[in-house]
């Protein structure tokens, strides 16, 4: 039973990440109707910020967490005023693309800098050790983990719920025309909210620096589950990539321990199925994408 | 083409006639000795992926410090006269690897291909070698597929493969009293392969796999494995991973949250590169064992060798590095011995010699299935307060002598290979 516990716990942390991610997406996808490909590139460039912030000027983990989201967050709505802004009205497909491109281009960069071998992070002093849980004993960095990611998903869900600018952006994100009707300025918000996705993407990304591999592939790894993750959340829908990704995250820990050979193919059969019985997503509502 | 053909053929003929002894002892036909008045030698592998590190376009610059020693050596004497250097990116695709190796071939007129990491792609070069008639020495490729069902007469295993990893790794650890062995392996070729030559010599050094389990590739969240280990029974006192690279990494970090090593489960690694070691820090490998198949900082030889190395790059050499160099200096020296850069003749001369340069100690070429026997080390990770220099993360633990280090030549003719 504690195993089962324990297994189950692993994949509430691999989920943090996965929630986290989905939500940054999300978010995006809402506001601006984009599919953001560099979504990944953010992530790793979040952990590398803080690799290069510890190496090269001593920047603590715990400066990194706050500091590399603003600045990453700002680099976010720099792309998307130069790039991302010229394509919206066009073709979904030519924002993919540029997403897309801008994920390669981001990517080459650190590999041509850092190259492909992974970088050192240490786990930060005070999470070095293990807690007990009870049950069971576990690290405390990844106990930290899970649960930064669970409060930063509730506060975003408060954020956007209990705020005007939540309501905003959730009024824009399902009725863009009629937003703009009521006479609310939906392009004010856009590229903050662009930036509030790719900080979500480099927050996680210093978080998975001390427990993952910090290397210039590990978002493009990691990203291909992500997107899947939203589709079954549904897309768009805040509240079901944050679920969803969680659940992804316990189904493939569970799928490892007890089919290893189909666990990496199991999210995207989920996402099959789930597409079959519901088109848009868990929490996804089809008149949303108008 | 044929104007260029013509041209070089008086030019060599010139030579011979100028140098009177130039490359004496070889066949003085009457055909051209050198095939297009140059030594072609190729290095394809992967220079943008996963192995760009640890082998990629610092092994090329590696391939030019043995031309420049083979050219020292010999001077005025050297059959081969000009030598140029060529490489390409394979990008771990065995097709790209199939075209490329082609491409090499047929229009750069290379006389061998070197080093070529992932095995699928090696055994598409391996064909293509056939096909040719011309060489290829596998450098970095681990599998013993190239010396087994797949050997062919143009081709040659070099640096290491997974017999010798499972061997020197499995079996002495085994040995040193960790009997009980838990296996995580990456779920495709490579890592399959590993799984079942270190069950193999572990069973055969009396030890026993209490389960081996494979994981998604790439993957990066092991938790799931690691748990498995603590609550398996009998307790193992082993857990031997079979990763590469990032996912090795993302291993090795869990392994040490998780306080493994402080339950009693030491870490055993099936194929590590000294980048790895370098990315992680020592600290977070220290004490762990693996077999290498060289170590810059073994001995004075090796060193100097090193410091030329980090001249020309910057950084350090892994041992696919001195490979690579090792493989195109005793490619040119078979092409001295033969007097011709001819493929048949060169394999000849390569086929049963023996010699010992600063890679390969004790090595022999083994005639019966193209295997390159030397002395291979069992390493282990120097905690960080004993790393004296950079790059200095190794400390040779035993070095398993070349006539021990590889799977005999019967277990590679069993393995279908039919050289011999």
């Amino acid at each position: 039973m504690s195993d089962f516990v324990q297994q189950c716990f692993n994949g509430l942390v691999s989920g943090s990440f996965y929630a986290l991610l989905a939500l940054g997406l999300a978010v995006i996808f809402g506001m601006l109707g984009v599919v953001n490909f560099a979504h990944g590139s953010f992530y790793m460039l979040g952990a590398f910020s803080a690799y290069i912030g510890l190496e090269s000027f001593g920047v603590p983990f715990w400066v990194a967490l706050v500091a590399v989201p603003l600045l990453l967050g700002i680099l976010g709505m720099v792309i998307e005023r130069l790039l991302i802004h010229r394509l919206v009205d066009l073709d979904p497909l030519y924002n993919f693309l540029l997403t897309f491109g801008v994920a390669l281009v981001l990517q080459d960069l650190m590999k041509r800098t850092y190259g492909v071998q992974s970088q050192p992070y240490p786990v930060p002093g005070g999470l070095a050790g293990q807690v007990n849980l009870g049950l069971f004993r576990y690290p405390a960095y990844q106990v930290f983990v899970l649960a930064i990611s669970v409060s930063v998903c509730v506060g975003v869900w408060v954020l956007l719920t209990r705020t005007r600018v939540g309501m905003i952006v959730r009024g824009a994100t399902e009725r863009r025309d009629l937003t703009r009707a009521l006479g609310v300025n939906v392009g004010l918000w856009v590229t903050p909210v662009f930036g509030f996705g790719t900080a979500l993407a480099a927050f996680s990304g210093v978080l998975a620096a001390p427990m993952r591999a910090v290397n210039p592939l590990m978002g493009a790894d990691l990203i291909l589950v992500v997107f899947a993750v939203v589709v079954i959340g549904g897309l768009g829908s805040i509240v079901g990539s944050v679920l969803a990704g969680f659940t992804i995250g316990m189904l493939q820990a569970l799928g490892n321990l007890y089919v290893p050979a189909l666990s990496q193919t199991l999210v995207f059969i989920v996402m099959a199925v789930i597409l079959l019985w519901r088109p848009a997503g868990l929490f996804g509502r089809e008149e949303a994408r108008a | 083409m044929l104007i260029r053909a013509k041209a070089t053929t008086a030019l060599l003929a010139a030579c011979g006639l100028a140098v009177g002894g130039c490359g004496g002892g070889g066949p003085q036909s009457s055909s051209e000795r050198i095939t297009n008045g140059k030594v072609v030698l190729a290095v394809l592998n992967d220079q943008s992926g996963v192995y760009a590190d640890l082998s990629g376009k610092n092994s090329v610059e590696a391939v030019k410090l043995a031309v420049a020693d083979y050219q020292k050596k010999y001077g005025d004497a050297a059959v081969a006269k000009t030598i140029e250097v060529v490489s390409a990116d394979h990008q771990n695709k065995p097709d790209i690897a199939n075209n490329k190796a082609q491409e090499l071939y047929d229009r750069q007129r290379a006389d061998v291909i070197l080093d070529v990491p992932t095995s699928s792609a090696a055994l598409a070069v391996a064909t293509q070698a056939a096909a040719k008639k011309r060489l290829f020495i596998a450098v970095s490729p681990a599998t013993t597929a190239l010396t087994g069902k797949a050997c062919n007469k143009y081709t040659f295993h070099y640096a290491y493969d997974t017999w010798m990893l499972a061997n020197g790794t499995g079996r002495t650890v085994t040995q040193q009293g960790a009997r009980e062995w838990y296996i995580v392996y990456p779920d495709y070729a490579f890592g399959q392969d590993m799984e079942k030559s270190f069950t193999q010599a572990i069973q055969s050094a009396g030890g026993h796999v209490i389960a081996a389990d494979p994981t998604p590739f790439p993957n990066d969240n092991f938790s799931t494995f690691l748990i498995k280990a603590t609550t398996l029974k009998p307790k193992p006192q082993v857990l031997g991973t079979m990763q590469a690279g990032g996912d090795l990494v993302n291993l090795v970090k869990q392994y040490n949250q998780f306080r493994l090593r402080e339950q009693g489960i030491t870490l055993s690694t099936g194929l590590m590169f000294i980048t790895d070691i370098h990315s992680l820090g020592p600290d977070a490998f220290a004490g762990t064992q693996f077999t290498d198949a060289w170590y810059w900082n073994f001995d004075e030889r090796n060193r100097q060798w090193a410091d030329r190395f980090t001249a020309a790059t910057g950084t350090r050499p892994s041992f696919a590095h001195a490979a690579n160099y090792s493989a195109a200096l005793q490619y040119l020296e078979a092409v001295q011995r033969a007097g011709t850069d001819d493929a048949d003749a060169v394999v000849t001369a390569m086929e049963g010699y023996t010699f010992d340069d600063v890679f390969a100690r004790h090595a022999a070429i083994r005639a019966a299935d193209h295997r390159v026997t030397h002395d291979v080390y069992l390493a282990e990770v120097k905690p960080k307060a004993d790393v004296t220099r950079d790059w200095d993360y190794e400390k040779i633990v035993q070095t398993i002598p070349a006539d021990r280090a590889f799977r005999p030549v019967a277990e590679s003719a069993a393995a279908g290979c039919t050289l011999g």
